[in-house]
């Protein structure tokens, strides 16, 4: 067990380094004001671009590719250092790089991996996922948006998503649909690449309890679609969006709006509140969460260097890490008293962003209680849920 | 980076499991506490053998030269049981005479120690609250100390101690035989652990030259961290006692590990426990290799450890219903091992005091 770089992983990360503080040194941190949407699109494309020219996107993709070949190591490396700037970037490029292309790759055809893969490399193309419904979230299999095959081959497509994160800023979308609703509700799903400029889309923006509208309804009406851009076959959409769901993970970090311990010291440096015992407890407390989820994620790239599978535990980093977040917002509220929640304290904008980030965080990717069920079933093999819905064909089931 | 264990550990831990899996069965531990017994003589001989005590002790004084990262490997299996050997104690002194010792001291006792000849304790505390090195009572006075210690582990089978007290006003360790001292049993809540008060009045007592009271604290990490590596050993044996239970249970005509509220409970656990040894894991390093964030990561191992195994021992005997309270079931042993460890250093209050502080200090590293 060693925590220092070995000498080639020193030497990776003095060259990332060197080059963030060239091509990055306009998003030092501390950030500037934040950018308004399209603004921060477009300089996430080109932050994209950027590192793809560098040879630092893609890190675990293969060079033929555009990627660099390198390892998870690696990987994490240019993580941490790129963490230390304020980048521009967003779903609108992850979805692409973590979720999207890793599936095309897995279950499509080379034509449609060569496609998508370096345009989205480039951040010439960004990412929408179209998979949540009204009725299919946790239960995503239950979803309804219908996919009929036309005489010519090309997919008629009718139905509405919702939760779309930043899909109208997304030139593509993947898309998850029901081909064949007379078969139990997992097999009869199958899996699109959708270009977002195709007629008879409508993007309506929901507000959320931020203010602002990240996320959308999406109606697909009489939406076409060709066949070339069906991923995998027919009914094989449910293992295709597994792919997908476990890039997601594996690929998730932090997130939008943190609040660390190391922050709320910071603010509280001096003050009583520190050497209050039940202060410190909790501190403490999201002081050993935080670092256990480091550390845990340390074990995890060990573990992928050395070629073993990520396991089903991984899914432990969101569990904790929103709770924390969470839990650690409100009492940076709580501790300034009624400044806390109204008027200038240091804290206030930074708390309330956590808070209400730490809500989005324990429901969007899996929501705390599908992750328990999933750290129950795979990793201690207890059994699955009681399915009342089980094997019984699509069309038959009830509303 | 290389954050695993090394293949040799992992074998470590695995004959070591497989040698106490066997002879440190709640069956067997069952039969200890009824006799009354504070711990099993013939096993202590077998761990022995296998070098299990003198792992962080150089090969030329009878140890096997590895590292403080094999310590932890071993206190982990240790833990799991729990194993009723006084094996803390023994290597803490050993730690503690190796590190502050003096040539003659280190000669005398490190074979000792490593071939289980001689069982050591560590003595620290005094009396109620928490321990700081400089509020003792127990004073050395032209190499005689005098005293009283409790409780102190296993003061009943061991032969030497290594006893924190002041001379001079100044914090030090020293090497006291515990024949020339009185050691009367005290009750405790573990019931395979036993505790007792020892006494001294004016037992010869020879000063680690090395063990300042900066010394002492580190002990503390160290000790710290130790436990935290027994506490997860235990919190995983909860676990997975707990879930073989809930899948052979039945209620209302389905095994209970099929209900929600047992898998999110037992999730919860699993989560507890992951976090706990991935900063265990961390505190192991740092203790290895005197890393800067030492203090720090060994208060957050010891928070983290002690949290998961309240818990998983406490959801344990849950899980099992009213059968988790008798004396026949395997709960019992946990449940009460997670208090003793919880508390014996200073309970999650003190060392979230602790942990605090140093992250406040100015310069103390934010990161890990
Ligand atoms: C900010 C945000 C962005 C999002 N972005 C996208 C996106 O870009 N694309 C996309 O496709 N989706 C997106 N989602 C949707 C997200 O994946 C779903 O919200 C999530 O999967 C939960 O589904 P639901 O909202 O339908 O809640 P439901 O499934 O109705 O769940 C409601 C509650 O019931 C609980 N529950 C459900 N089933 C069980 C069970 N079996 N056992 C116990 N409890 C259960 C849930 O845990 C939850 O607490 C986003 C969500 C948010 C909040």
């Amino acid at each position: 067990m060693h925590f220092e770089d070995t000498p080639e992983e020193a030497a990776f990360r003095a060259e990332a380094r060197d080059w963030l503080a060239k091509a990055a040194a306009a998003y030092a941190n501390p950030p500037t004001a934040p950018w308004e949407e399209a603004e921060l699109v477009r300089l996430g494309r080109a932050w994209q671009r950027t590192k793809a020219e560098g040879g630092f996107a893609g890190i675990l993709w293969p060079q033929e590719i555009g990627g660099r070949g390198g390892t998870p190591m690696q990987a994490s490396i240019f993580d941490e250092e790129e963490h230390a700037y304020n980048i521009p970037t967003g779903v609108f490029i992850t979805i692409g790089m973590n979720m999207a292309v890793p599936t095309i790759r897995r279950h499509g055809t080379p034509e449609q991996a060569e496609r998508y893969t370096r345009p989205t490399l480039l951040g010439e193309m960004t990412w929408c996922q179209l998979f949540s419904e009204p009725a299919a979230g946790s239960d995503l299999a239950n979803l309804r948006t219908k996919a009929a095959q036309r005489q010519d081959g090309s997919w008629l497509i009718n139905g509405q998503k919702v939760w779309s994160s930043w899909a109208h800023h997304a030139d593509y979308a993947i898309l998850l649909t029901r081909t064949d609703p007379s078969v139990a509700k997992h097999k009869g799903l199958t899996f699109f690449v959708l270009d977002m400029k195709t007629p008879g889309i409508t993007i309506r923006p929901i507000r959320q309890i931020s203010g602002k509208s990240d996320f959308n309804e999406v109606f697909l009406e009489n939406v076409v679609i060709p066949d070339a851009n069906r991923i995998g076959k027919v009914g094989e959409g449910w293992a295709c969006a597994m792919t997908t769901l476990m890039s997601e993970r594996a690929g998730s970090r932090g997130g939008e709006s943190d609040l660390d311990v190391a922050t709320v010291i910071e603010a509280l440096r001096g003050t009583d509140a520190l050497a209050d015992g039940a202060a410190q407890v909790k501190l403490a407390r999201w002081w050993t969460v935080e670092q256990g989820i480091q550390n845990f994620r340390h074990r995890l790239t060990t573990r992928m260097s050395k070629g073993e599978p990520l396991g089903a535990e991984a899914a432990l980093v969101k569990l904790a890490y929103a709770r924390k977040l969470q839990d650690i917002a409100a009492f940076a509220m709580d501790v300034e008293g009624y400044e806390g929640v109204a008027g200038d304290s240091p804290l206030r904008e930074q708390a309330e962003a956590a808070y209400q980030w730490g809500a989005v965080m324990r429901i969007a990717g899996g929501a705390d209680e599908i992750l328990k069920n999933q750290l129950s079933e795979r990793v201690l093999g207890m059994p699955g849920e009681i399915r009342a819905d089980k094997d019984i064909p699509f069309d038959q089931l009830e509303a | 980076m290389d954050f695993d264990l090394s293949d040799e550990q992992k074998m470590l831990a695995e004959e070591t499991r497989r040698l106490l899996s066997d002879r440190a069965s709640a069956n067997r531990l069952r039969v200890l506490a009824d006799a009354g017994a504070a711990w099993d003589e013939g096993l202590w001989s077998d761990v022995a053998a296998m070098g299990l005590l003198g792992a962080a002790i150089p090969e030329e004084l009878g140890g096997v030269g590895l590292g403080e990262i094999d310590v932890c490997v071993i206190a982990g299996e240790m833990g799991r049981g729990p194993a009723p050997l006084p094996f803390l104690g023994t290597v803490l002194a050993a730690d503690a005479i190796r590190l502050a010792g003096s040539d003659a001291q280190k000669t005398e006792w490190l074979p000792k120690l490593a071939s289980g000849e001689t069982v050591a304790a560590y003595a620290w505390n005094e009396g109620r609250g928490a321990f700081h090195p400089r509020r003792m009572a127990a004073a050395v006075k032209a190499g005689r100390i005098n005293g009283r210690k409790a409780p102190v582990a296993d003061a009943g089978l061991a032969k030497i101690a290594i006893v924190a007290a002041l001379e001079n006003g100044e914090p030090g360790l020293f090497l006291v035989s515990l024949g020339d001292a009185s050691v009367s049993p005290m009750k405790g809540f573990d019931l395979l652990q036993k505790q007792s008060a020892v006494t001294f009045d004016g037992a010869a007592a020879e000063r680690l030259p090395g063990a300042s009271e900066a010394f002492i604290e580190a002990m503390q990490d160290r000790a710290a961290i130790y436990t935290a590596f027994a506490q997860i050993g235990g919190a995983e044996a909860c676990l997975y006692m707990a879930r073989d239970y809930a899948m052979g249970r039945k209620t209302f005509g389905r095994p209970i590990a099929g209900y929600q509220a047992i898998k999110h409970k037992l999730a919860e656990v699993l989560v507890e426990i992951e976090l706990a040894r991935s900063n265990a894991y961390f505190a192991a390093w740092a203790l290895a290799n005197d890393a800067p964030e030492l203090k720090t990561a060994a208060a957050t191992a010891r928070l983290s450890a002690t949290t998961a195994y309240d818990l998983a021992s406490r959801e344990n005997l849950q899980v099992h219903g009213g059968f988790g309270y008798t004396w026949e079931a395997d709960c019992n042993f946990h449940f009460r091992r997670a208090r003793l460890l919880s508390a014996f250093l200073g309970g999650p209050d003190v060392w979230s005091a602790r942990l605090i502080m140093a992250l406040q200090a100015a310069n103390a590293p934010l990161a890990a």
